[in-house]
């Protein structure tokens, strides 16, 4: 992809509107895909839907895009309520899970599809095609046919003829899903420099966190149509708001503990502070991240080893405490070695606020 | 495995050329019928043929009949199965058993119904429009209710090739991205569906027309004399003539379908070559 800035790149017209979801509400029969949404996008942020299939986030994007109704709630861009705009006047580029680009047209004829629905001349618009088409790194591939493309380019011309109309937002329906994993690393580090190269405000859904956290200036999480929490990546990681928020993103152990009386709770011996709040009743939890579970050798220690996985600078070993609970432990690889699966390991968490939730109710 | 493979193509060949040999014998037989004469060979009965009382009047009839067909035909079904497509997927295996019915309704029986409405109307009505479309469609010289005839025998037809061509892409993604670039529903479909058919709708053009053009049973039940109805009275007192159209019939099916393959390649060399 080129790293020329275009003249549309520093076009004023692209830039950043505020999008809101407010109490957004919409079922499909008895399944209720958003139940009381309430979210807003920033002006020239990228702000990344994460939630696992059904919690709505699709729904959300379709609803923006005037491709879907709610039943109730506002959908505001820049303070305007855009419920009764037909999709075709809401000025929102949309790109594609399918690619999507018209087979019977040449990739610039894509690109310049929607200068010609908005009348604008043939030489202006072949003139603007080739300048997209030069802003997504793909200048020769204009009279190639999106059949004659391979997945990756197919993206970025629908990327360009997305960009064309200069839309106030784009929205991206998990647009690197259907790409093979090298590719899809490349273009997401794309997508990412053209959008805030453009200042655009976008919105993505995807259900690859990896994705989300790496590409997004804040991720939303859904789940069941609600939001569950909308940070940053690095507060999403290291401060969940809720124990779904903290097993849905990144790896979490889960280890029984009890309360204490002075509303603390201790597991494995040692009491800890509550990040959060502690449920009032019932069998507790403990969430853990790999990163923060120390492991070390021990001949009397109470976990084992039971499995290892090699993921470069470090590995994760899975150790099976004497109660059965399985916890996940990130070591340096090198450190690692001096745990052999089936050797015994004693096991502590670091002195800090820790996460917890209620013990998962035992499926009958 | 070479002996395996070398026998294959024996058989291959051999029921290539027994299907060869069906097909053509009797169109051979034909045409050697049709230029056999008592002095040798002889093209009479096809020079005759534009002389023959009834024959340029009877072939323009049918053109135009399968023309209208064509129109009524797409213009009723493109819209109806995308809508169904995009608007009501339920809806899906409806459409299919409607425009399937006609297949199990023979022609003669269709006719008999057609003749049945047409000769409805009590004497009250004559002066109303609704009766007077009863005899505008019966017009000798555009006999409309063919038409209505031909569209639903062709309903099964081009609901099979329209069906096939709409599978093969993604309408609702298409349309949505449409409609995304600023296209309104109309200008989505007509801009993008519609020539992403065009295969589809060239399949269903043709098969219409094909059947237009070998139509017998309800033009002459219903007293009408296009092509089909033509040759069958010819080779009632000209026998060698009637075979004559009968093979010059044969090879503008077959002209119309090396227009559609020819059609189709150049699409392809198109777009393998942009």
């Amino acid at each position: 992809m080129s790293t020329a800035t275009t003249p549309l790149a520093t076009d004023a017209a692209l830039g950043g509107a505020t999008v809101e979801f407010r109490s957004l509400r919409r079922k499909f029969g008895a399944t209720t895909a958003l139940d009381g949404l309430d979210l807003t996008v920033r002006p020239g942020e990228l702000l990344a839907l994460l939630g696992p299939s059904g919690c709505g986030k699709t729904t959300a994007l379709r609803i923006l895009a005037g491709f879907e109704t709610h039943d109730s709630g506002e959908v505001l861009v820049d303070g305007e309520d855009i419920t009764r705009v037909p999709a075709h006047r809401r000025d929102a580029g949309m790109v594609f899970q399918s690619y999507s680009l018209f087979p019977h047209l040449t990739a610039a004829d894509n690109v310049a599809f929607g200068l010609r629905m908005r009348g604008v001349g043939k030489a202006e618009r072949l003139r603007r095609a080739q300048e997209l088409l030069e802003l997504v790194g793909l200048p020769q591939r204009a009279a190639h046919y999106p059949h004659q493309m391979s997945g990756g380019q197919q993206q970025r011309i629908a990327l360009a003829r997305a960009l064309a109309l200069q839309p106030r937002v784009l929205l991206l329906d998990e647009p690197l899903s259907a790409l093979d994993a090298k590719v899809r690393l490349v273009l997401r580090e794309e997508i990412r420099r053209l959008q805030q190269e453009l200042g655009i405000t976008t919105l993505f859904v995807t259900h690859d966190q990896e994705e989300a956290l790496s590409m997004a200036d804040r991720v939303a999480v859904l789940r069941a149509g609600r939001l569950e929490q909308c940070a940053a990546p690095s507060e999403l990681y290291s401060r969940p708001a809720t124990a779904f928020v903290a097993e849905f993103v990144g790896t979490m152990s889960r280890l029984p503990c009890t309360r204490t009386a002075d509303g603390h709770v201790e597991v494995l011996g040692r009491r800890h502070p509550v990040d959060g709040t502690l449920p009032a009743d019932g069998p507790l939890h403990v969430l853990v991240r790999p990163e923060h579970v120390r492991l070390a050798p021990a001949a009397e220690g109470p976990a084992l080893v039971v499995a290892a996985a090699f993921l470069g600078a470090v590995t994760r070993l899975t150790v099976r405490l004497p109660d059965g609970t399985e916890v996940k432990s990130d070591l340096p690889t090198e450190a690692a070695t001096t745990l052999p699966l089936g050797s015994p390991a004693t096991l502590t968490l670091p002195d800090r606020p820790v996460l917890v939730d209620r013990a998962p109710t035992p499926h009958p | 495995m070479a002996q395996l493979i070398s026998r294959l193509r024996l058989w291959r060949g051999a029921v290539l050329l027994l299907a060869g040999l069906y097909f053509l014998v009797p169109m051979a037989a034909s045409v050697w019928f049709s230029v056999d004469d008592v002095d040798g060979i002889s093209f009479d009965a096809y020079t005759g043929l534009l002389s023959a009382p009834g024959f340029t009047d009877s072939l323009v009839l049918t053109l135009e009949l399968a023309a209208v067909t064509v129109v009524v035909l797409l213009l009723l079904l493109v819209p109806a199965m995308i809508a169904v497509r995009l608007g009501a997927p339920r809806l899906r295996p409806v459409l299919e058993v409607v425009c399937t019915l006609p297949l199990v309704v023979p022609p003669v029986a269709l006719t008999a119904g057609l003749i049945g409405v047409l000769r409805w109307g009590p004497d009250h009505l004559m002066d109303t429009p609704f009766f007077q479309t009863f005899v505008f469609v019966q017009q000798p010289e555009f006999p409309l209710v063919l038409v209505v005839a031909y569209v639903l025998m062709a309903l099964p037809l081009a609901h099979r090739a329209l069906d096939s061509g709409l599978r093969a892409v993604d309408v609702r993604t298409l349309v949505e991205a449409a409609r995304n670039c600023g296209a309104s529903w109309p200008r989505a479909v007509l801009s993008v569906v519609v020539p992403n058919l065009r295969g589809a709708l060239l399949n269903a053009a043709f098969l219409t027309l094909a059947l237009v053009l070998g139509e017998f049973t309800t033009a002459s039940i219903l007293g009408y004399q296009p092509f089909a109805v033509w040759i069958y009275s010819v080779g009632n007192s000209r026998g060698q003539m009637s075979v004559a159209v009968s093979v010059l019939s044969l090879l503008i099916t077959w002209v119309l379908l090396l227009l559609l393959a020819a059609a189709g390649r150049e699409r392809r060399h198109k777009t393998a070559t942009a």
